[in-house]
Order: C-alpha cells, then sequence, then structure tokens
C-alpha cells in the first residue's frame, strides 16, 4: 500500500481549474519532486493536501486512511507535516521553542501542571529540551537553539522550518520550494540536509521545486505539473527526457 | 548561561519589584510617611497593574488587541460584589473575601469565554471594535438592572426598584445606576500585592509552558501554528479566557477597596480600558514586568502631581515619551540588557 494515494483530484477558484484531475502514489521512503513553472498549482496541491482548502473532487489517502475532509490540525496529527514556500517562522520566539511547539502533540502535560510548574511539567520539559535539541543538531543548528528565529540567516530559517516540521513526527514530509531564495552554496547544504533527514528519519517527503536541475539531482519519481494538470509522471530520468516536458518549460 | 536560568532569574527579578515596592511603601505606612492621599492610591495601584498583566497577556502574548478589558474587570467587581452584599452578616470577612475572589474570578473567565467565541473569529481593528462594544455593553447593562433579594427568591428590573415587586423583609442589591452600595471593604494593599503575585505567577509559567509557546505560536504565525498540529482556536480561547479571569480578580479588589460601587465610565468604560492599554504599550507589549512598572509610574504621577496644577499634564506627557524610548528605542534597549546582563552576571 502507498503512503499517500490521490485520486482524481480538483479544485477550481471561479473559473480558474487550479487543479485539474490530479492523480499521485507516494510509496513509503521515497523522495518525490513535484515540479512545473510557475503557477502551476504546486502549491494548491500542498494546500490540499494539508486541509488549507477543500477539493471540489477527489479522494486524498495517507496510509490508507481517507483524510480527504479533514482540517489543517487533524491532517497533522494524521502524519503530514509541511513547510511553506514563503517562510513562516514563530518569528518572535526563539529557535529551540520554534522546534519545541512542533513538539507540543507528543509531549503532554495538563495546563494545571504547566501554570504551576508541578507534576509532569519538569520531566516533560526536559524530554522535549532534549528532543528538540537532537532535531537541532541534525539540522546543524544546536548553537543557536536561543537565538530568535527571526534573527536567523536566511538558509538557517529554511532549515529551521523543516526542522519544527519533523518535530510533528510525520509521516509524510512536504517541503514547498525550500531552496527559493538560496545561493548555490546554501542549496547544496540544503540538499545534503534533505537527504540526512530522509536517511535519519527513514522519512518520506515530497518536494516542490521550481528548478529542475535542482530535482534531478535527488529525487527518485517526479510528476510535473503544467495548468493545473499533470503533464508527465514517473521516475525521474525518463520524465526528464520527455521532451514534452522541456517544451513545456520553456514555453511556460 | 542558558536561557532557562536567564528566564527564571528575570522572573525572579520581576516578583523582586513587586515584594521591593510592597515593602518600601509599608515602611512608609509604618513610620507615617505616606500621606492619606497616597495611602488611598495603593490598592487602586495594584489592581491597575493586576488588569495591565491580564491585558498584556490578551494583546502581547496572544497579539489580540482588545480595548474592552474593563468589562470584565466591571464584571469581577459585581459579580464578587453582589456575593458579599448577600453574606456580609453570615460570613467572617476573610472567608468572605476569598470566595469573592472565586466569584470574581470565574463569573469573569465565563464572559471571556462567551464573548471568546465570536470576537476570536474576528482579526485585527474588527476585534478590537467589537471588544469595545462588549466592554460598552457590559457597563451599560449593569446600569440599568436592578435587583433584589427576599425570602422567596431573586427580583430583577429593568425599571426601578418598586418593579421588582419585593416582600418586606427584602434587601436591593443592585439599585440601577446608583449601585451597588454597603459592600464590605475588606480589601487591602497586602492582599492586592498577594493577588498581583498570583496573577505574575500565573502568566509567567503560562508563557514557559506548553500551552504558553502554542499561545505565542498563535499569535506569530497562526498558518504555520496549525501546520503544525496547534488548536489555533483553543489556544485563543484558553489565552482570552485567562485574561478574563485575571481581569476579574482586579475588579474584585475594587469592589472590595470602596464601600459604592457603581459602573461608570471613569472606571469601566473604554476610556478606561484605554489607559490601561497605555499602560501595556508603554510597558512593553509581551514584557509583563514592563506592564507593572508602567501601571504603578503612570498611576500614581498625575496624581501625585495635583499640587502643580498647570504643568500637571505636560510632565505626564514628557513622562510618557521618554518611557516609549526607554522601551523602543534600539539604543536603549540595548543598554537595557547591557544593565541586566552586567546584574545577572554578577548573582549568578
Ligand atoms: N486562494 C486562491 N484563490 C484564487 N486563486 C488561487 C488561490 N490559490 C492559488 N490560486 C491560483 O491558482 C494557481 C496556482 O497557484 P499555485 O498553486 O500557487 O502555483 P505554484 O505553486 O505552482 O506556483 C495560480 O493561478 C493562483 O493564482
Ligand atoms: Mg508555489
Amino acid at each position: 500500500m502507498s503512503l499517500l494515494q490521490v485520486n482524481n483530484l480538483s479544485i477550481a477558484f471561479g473559473g480558474l481549474r487550479a487543479v485539474d484531475d490530479f492523480n499521485l502514489e507516494i510509496e513509503k521512503g521515497e523522495l518525490y519532486g513535484l515540479i512545473g513553472p510557475n503557477g502551476a498549482g504546486k502549491t494548491t496541491v500542498f494546500n490540499l493536501l494539508t486541509g488549507v482548502y477543500k477539493p471540489n473532487e477527489g479522494i486524498i489517502r495517507l496510509d490508507g486512511e481517507d483524510i480527504t475532509r479533514k482540517n489543517t490540525i487533524e491532517i497533522n496529527h494524521a502524519g503530514i507535516a509541511r513547510t511553506f514556500q514563503n517562510i513562516r517562522l514563530f518569528h518572535q520566539m526563539s529557535v529551540i521553542d520554534n522546534v519545541k511547539v512542533g513538539l507540543t502533540e507528543r509531549f503532554k502535560y495538563s495546563g494545571l501542571e504547566g501554570v504551576l510548574h508541578i507534576g509532569r511539567y519538569h520531566s516533560m520539559e526536559k524530554a522535549m529540551d532534549e528532543e528538540a535539541m537532537k532535531l537541532l543538531k541534525v539540522f546543524d543548528l544546536d548553537m543557536e537553539r536561543d537565538t530568535l528565529a527571526s534573527n536567523l540567516p536566511y538558509g538557517k530559517q529554511r532549515k529551521l522550518e523543516i526542522a519544527r516540521a519533523m518535530a510533528t513526527s510525520p509521516k509524510l514530509l512536504l517541503l514547498d520550494e525550500p531552496a527559493a531564495g538560496m545561493n548555490p552554496n546554501e542549496t547544496a547544504e540544503l540538499m545534503d540536509t534533505i537527504a540526512l533527514v530522509r536517511k535519519e528519519f527513514d522519512m518520506t517527503i515530497l518536494l516542490i521545486e521550481h528548478d529542475m536541475k535542482l530535482v534531478s539531482g535527488i529525487c527518485e519519481k517526479l510528476t510535473v505539473l503544467n495548468f493545473g494538470r499533470v503533464l508527465k509522471q514517473g521516475e525521474t530520468k525518463a520524465v526528464l527526457s520527455d521532451l514534452e516536458v522541456i517544451a513545456a518549460y520553456l514555453g511556460g | 548561561m542558558t536561557s532557562k536560568k536567564k528566564r527564571i532569574k528575570d522572573n525572579l527579578i520581576t516578583y523582586g519589584i513587586v515584594i521591593a515596592l510592597y515593602i518600601v511603601m509599608e515602611i512608609l505606612l509604618k513610620t507615617g510617611n505616606l500621606s492619606s492621599h497616597l495611602k488611598g492610591l495603593l490598592v487602586p495601584m495594584t489592581y491597575y497593574a493586576i488588569i495591565a498583566v491580564a491585558l498584556n497577556l490578551c494583546v502581547g502574548i496572544l497579539g489580540e488587541l482588545s480595548i474592552g478589558h474593563c468589562g470584565f474587570m466591571c464584571i469581577g467587581a459585581f459579580a464578587s460584589a453582589i456575593f458579599s452584599k448577600l453574606t456580609a452578616d453570615t460570613l467572617p470577612d476573610g472567608i468572605r473575601l476569598f470566595i469573592a475572589f472565586i466569584i470574581g474570578i470565574a463569573v469573569a473567565a465565563l464572559f471571556g469565554f462567551l464573548i471568546g467565541i465570536p470576537v476570536l473569529r474576528l482579526k485585527g481593528d474588527y476585534l478590537a471594535i467589537v471588544t469595545l462594544a462588549f466592554g460598552e455593553i457590559i457597563k451599560n447593562v449593569i446600569n440599568a438592572v436592578y435587583m433584589g433579594v427576599d425570602s422567596k427568591g431573586v427580583h430583577f428590573s429593568l425599571n426601578n426598584v418598586m418593579d421588582l415587586g419585593m416582600e418586606p423583609d427584602g434587601q436591593v442589591i443592585i439599585n440601577g445606576a446608583m449601585g451597588i452600595t454597603g459592600t464590605p471593604r475588606t480589601a487591602n494593599f497586602t492582599i492586592a500585592i498577594v493577588v498581583l503575585l498570583l496573577s505574575l505567577f500565573v502568566v509567567l509559567n503560562l508563557m514557559n509552558s506548553r500551552d504558553g509557546r502554542a499561545i505565542m505560536a498563535v499569535r506569530d504565525n497562526s498558518i504555520a501554528a496549525e501546520a503544525s498540529g496547534i488548536n489555533v482556536t483553543g489556544y485563543k480561547m484558553m489565552a482570552f479566557t485567562i485574561s478574563a479571569a485575571i481581569a476579574g480578580a482586579a475588579g474584585v479588589l475594587f469592589s472590595h477597596n470602596i464601600t459604592s460601587l457603581t459602573a461608570t465610565s471613569q472606571y469601566f468604560g473604554y476610556n478606561a480600558s484605554i489607559m490601561i492599554l497605555v499602560y501595556v504599550v508603554l510597558g512593553g507589549i509581551g514584557n509583563i514586568r514592563g506592564s507593572v512598572i508602567a501601571a504603578a509610574i503612570l498611576y500614581l504621577l498625575p496624581e501625585m502631581l495635583r499640587g502643580l496644577n498647570t504643568y500637571r499634564m505636560l510632565i505626564y506627557s514628557i513622562v510618557l515619551i521618554v518611557m516609549m524610548l526607554f522601551n523602543w528605542a534600539p539604543a536603549a534597549i540595548e543598554w537595557r540588557e547591557k544593565v541586566v546582563n552586567r546584574f545577572v552576571k554578577r548573582n549568578a
């Protein structure tokens, strides 16, 4: 059974069919690329997968469970975490607290224990700190644990966003143009980080990317989207060699 | 030094400032160095600090602008005063005041919760306007209500006392715009300081907990918070309700520090709510300690300057500007951090 199975997904905004009859299957452990020109509907697919938009048609299944009608919060609890094309951090909070927000649902104690700092408060906070530091180390952010998120350089903000998403312990990680706005060095480093996340956590990743070259290096499979419709889907090599795709890129 | 240690130290400094203020005032009181005018300002100063802390929880920590918070204070004041008047002859002072606090806090929290349901769906300016309206509605409704109790039970009217149709043994509790008279004056400076310390304890501990982080995450980016599995609506309701509850506690102090309680604009209208907001903004949005200090200074100052009639507002304005600079100018922030670091290092 595939980890993610999307069938006939469609949504229209007014007259615009932003995503039209979209199908996708991702196996456990895969690193999957979703590519296409600007405005093709890639981010809209993410917003459908995470319940930000409700589809007009179609079914989304995660690990066999129908999550089509669930809201964003429930979908996160079901196991999908994401990052955003335009970074969305908790900018007035420290780096470690950003990650600890992601841990909220995994390390529980009551509100009363929290307000009085009694009971499970201390042990749970300690466990959260340890778990958060483990994640920050993977992303090479452990030295910045007490820095305000807004004071991080751009590349590290992107990494922190991934670390926060990983903190919710997802089954599927959605990355929306993680390399956007990065210089070649930062991009290369990010690709290493993504590879590391995949290995370390055995993570299944769906990655949106605008830059085809970048995606061809790390993704096993690709889906190419154009004007909301799937143009091509399959093994990376096969997809890339398809002239139709290249034409769409050049033309789009 | 880890941020956790720094946070604990920061909180201790906040409690320390309140305790130091209390000790200084008590010494001045005991040695007879406090004018009776100033003496009368101590409890109000403290409840304004409390409601400023409550409002900062809503504005600074949750990030939702409310300009009707004095409405919650009004509810806490009246709910507790009704209880205290009813039990004035039957309960000892201490127990009565304790229960009055529980009632005032609970009723204000209930209203915070109920008002929060529609209000927290709104954003920014709309939220501010609707909270303002709710504050005014609460005040005006209380002004219009007549309530009495007799052997047959509780009676309400919106017209006048006669309309209550009470038995001869009846007792008027709320006399319309005349409010509640004859509540026992059982609050004092010590009790007020204890309530302030408890409010600080609740808010500062909340900020360093799982729920507090979730609330701040909602403030910083509600879309990312939802995507991280945070129940945005739930945490907004939680923060707003706790904020209303603390404002209610300030109200209990208010009504138990006077003998005649009326829902006047001066104390419960939007002007008063905006004055509290000024304390919060000048003390630093999200800076709980700043709210306490700003409330104390800005409440006492105009009162103490009454002698200098002509220059009073001039000095007040200058202090406002200086505080604003102290809190928000980058150079001042840097300087402050240096001072705090030096202080903390020396003690570490
Ligand atoms: N909430 C919305 N309302 C109206 N149109 C939208 C909305 N979200 C996306 N669109 C439109 O859908 C199309 C696809 O957008 P998007 O998914 O952001 O593209 P991509 O991420 O591939 O660049 C665009 O034409 C965009 O304007
Ligand atoms: Mg996009």
